[in-house]
């Protein structure tokens, strides 16, 4: 078996500057060849400071970081054969869109002719050829995010760091930037390692991602894992929307458990991995993965308080008996009747197995 | 049929009181130039092509006597011509020693502004203090101070001599040496504030960007922080060689009267030598010495790449 591409093992930061904030808290993970793995979180989870380690801008305080089995952690950035796209693009303003494109290459001593190819091919993948002689200050956000990339791609490095590359980018940019991204991801090859906080950028692309709060990572799988399987509350509530359902283990199967709801009912809900939960425990159920129904025949009884319409779907916000809250979400189709109005009795259902017991 | 005119007139109103608010804001500025630089500067010309008087001041009797020695001198025996010898030697010392006081100013004037733009935010301001304290202090002061750690009997000899380092103190002041370290003492602050000015706007993210693309530290220096911090270097260039073409304190008090330059030189036909109209022509000589090095470094200094900032 390969070593991985990028291999953490116990990484862990502390700022001089800040001795009782710890960044980044004995970080593991690793990132195999070929792969878009996106590290997700919200700002300051130490997302940004694990990207920056890589890049090799800080130095961990403990911990060990290797590529391809080979140590990197005394390696300066200038000798590591890894790529950053910053978040401000930090294209050289004093050079033309070719030059900023050609600079790594340049320094890298590679010959005129091999340059100068090398930089079309650049400019023809992310579509800039127009702008070989433009000032950097001349062309749009958009083409500065595209010389950018290309900046960082033309050395072909082995591991293609992304610093949230489209936070600065429109709402219809972004959109078209996310799926380029994935098109250079698949015809380059080259690991891309993205940093983001928005969670629906990670889950469109990525192909694993790393759920990150407060320095630590909390939960590692691909894009649906992370949405259908939640691991703890951080992970449920930070991407996408959950319910949190309070619930009791009446029988534990291992990967399945029997959990008995505050209405007395039971249904069979799935076990965090490698876990044996006792007790009291919280359930997290997506939106739309309930229904609502007649009072009797449901899971959690309750009234439904208000009905709001998105066009696409209408979301059932629902006061259970127990004083919970829950949302339930459900897809519009044409010519469609309610059934419930605002103020009737009715019950929350969902299916067994869809519910997911968290660690917390 | 008149329609247009009411407009018309306002406009023409508006215009005649936006010219006259322009010049009102151009006359202080107007009276200073005519007053304070371009009528003394006449009266030099003028002066300089007149006949010295016997105790100083001139006579009022057109010659270019002044403007012959400024360049020539006229053996006292045997009346053949030849280049002035020791006027060209102050020129050539004068334009050295600015060029090595520039030079010098920039060689410590660059990490000591990279290191303050390179502080936290908060520190950045106390060590600009620091800079701009010695300007609190008169030059002669400041000048007398450094004389007081290089003469014979000063600290530098006094400490070499007790570690017994050297058997007798070494010779620093009242030479070259001395006078251009007086000079970059005394300048190096012109030097940083403009350095530091253009540092402080420099993005470091473009630093990181070039070590992340390969380059080493000295690359990095070469191809991105000093183009893009070129505007302030010769801008601090400008502000330490035009005064040090001129210096005057300095070179008097570390030179010991004995290496001259051109602003003593000067000094000495309105004071002792009693020949105005040749420290007259002196000073023009500067001036033009002055303006033909500025064009010439500008024009050099600007070529290279499209400007930033």
């Amino acid at each position: 078996m390969t070593a991985a591409a990028i291999s953490a093992r116990n990484l862990r930061k502390v700022y001089p500057g800040s001795p009782d904030v710890v960044a980044l808290a004995d970080a593991s993970i690793d990132i195999q060849d070929n792969e878009f793995f996106t590290l997700l979180g919200p700002s300051g989870c130490g997302k940004t400071t694990l990207l920056r380690m890589i890049a090799g801008f800080e130095h961990p305080t403990s911990g060990t970081l290797t590529m391809h089995g080979e140590d990197l952690t005394n390696l300066p950035p200038y000798k590591r054969p890894v790529n950053t796209v910053f978040q401000s693009y930090a294209l050289f303003p004093h050079l033309t869109v070719a030059q900023n494109i050609g600079f790594g290459l340049e320094m890298l001593g590679k010959p005129k002719d091999e340059i100068k190819e090398t930089v079309g091919e650049m400019m023809e993948l992310v579509k800039m050829s127009q702008m070989a002689d433009r000032q950097t200050g001349q062309i749009s956000g958009g083409q500065q995010q595209r010389v950018a990339l290309a900046r960082a791609l033309a050395p072909r490095p082995k591991v293609l760091l992304l610093d949230e590359p489209l936070s600065a980018l429109d709402f219809k940019l972004r959109k078209d930037m996310q799926l380029e991204l994935k098109r250079l991801q698949t015809e380059t090859g080259i690991t891309f390692i993205f940093v983001t906080h928005d969670q629906e950028e990670a889950l469109t692309m990525s192909d694993r991602i790393a759920v990150m709060s407060a320095g630590t990572i909390r939960q590692i799988g691909g894009p649906r894992d992370i949405y259908d399987r939640p691991a703890e509350r951080f992970v449920a509530d930070f991407i996408g929307d959950t319910n949190f359902v309070p619930a009791q283990i009446a029988a534990n199967t291992g990967n399945d458990a029997q959990v008995t709801l505050s209405s007395g009912k039971t249904v069979t809900a799935k076990m965090p991995e490698g876990t044996a939960l006792t007790g009291k425990v919280t359930l997290a159920v997506r939106p739309e993965h309930a229904s609502i129904g007649a009072e009797a025949a449901g899971l959690l009884p309750g009234r439904l308080s208000e009905i709001v319409y998105f066009g696409t779907d209408t979301h059932f916000h629902v006061a259970l008996d127990d004083g919970t809250g829950f949302v339930v979400r459900s897809q519009n189709r044409p010519n469609e009747t309610l059934a419930f109005s605002t103020g009737d009795r009715i019950s929350v259902d969902f299916a067994p197995g869809v519910g997911q017991v968290l660690r917390d | 049929m008149t329609d247009s005119a009411p407009p018309a007139s306002y406009a023409t109103v508006a215009e005649k009181r936006a010219s006259r608010v322009r010049w009102m804001l151009l006359a202080p500025a107007l009276v200073v130039l005519l007053f304070a630089a371009s009528g003394p500067l006449l009266i030099t010309l003028v002066y300089s092509m007149l006949t010295p008087a016997d105790y100083g001041g001139v006579v009022w009797k057109p010659t270019g006597d002044a403007w012959f020695n400024v360049f020539m001198q006229r053996d006292i025996f045997d009346d053949t011509l030849s280049w002035s010898s020791a006027h060209l030697s102050i020129f050539w010392r004068s334009v050295k020693l600015s060029l090595m006081t520039t030079v010098g100013c920039i060689v410590f004037g660059f990490p000591t502004a990279y290191f303050i733009a390179t502080r936290p935010k908060q520190q950045r301001d106390l060590w600009m203090l620091l800079i701009i304290i010695p300007f609190w202090t008169n030059i002669l002061i400041r000048t007398f101070a450094v004389v007081e750690l290089i003469r014979n009997e000063g600290t530098i000899n006094t400490l070499l001599m007790w570690t017994g380092l050297i058997d007798e103190p070494i010779q620093i002041l009242f030479t070259e040496f001395s006078i251009l370290v007086g000079m970059i003492y005394v300048y190096l602050p012109l030097m940083v504030l403009p350095l530091y000015a253009s540092m402080e706007r420099l993005d470091f993210s473009l630093v990181e960007a070039g070590y992340d693309l390969y380059a080493t530290r000295m690359k990095v220096l070469r191809r991105i922080i000093l183009p893009l911090v070129k505007p302030g270097v010769i801008a601090g260039s400008i502000l330490v060689f035009v005064p040090s073409l001129g210096a005057y304190v300095t070179p008097r008090v570390m030179g010991g009267g004995n290496q001259l330059m051109i602003g003593n030189l000067i000094e000495l036909q309105f004071g002792q030598g009693r020949n105005w109209p040749l420290g007259a022509a002196l000073s023009i000589t500067l001036l033009a010495i002055v303006m033909v090095a500025l064009m010439a470094y500008v024009r050099t200094a600007g070529k290279e790449g499209p400007g930033h900032g």
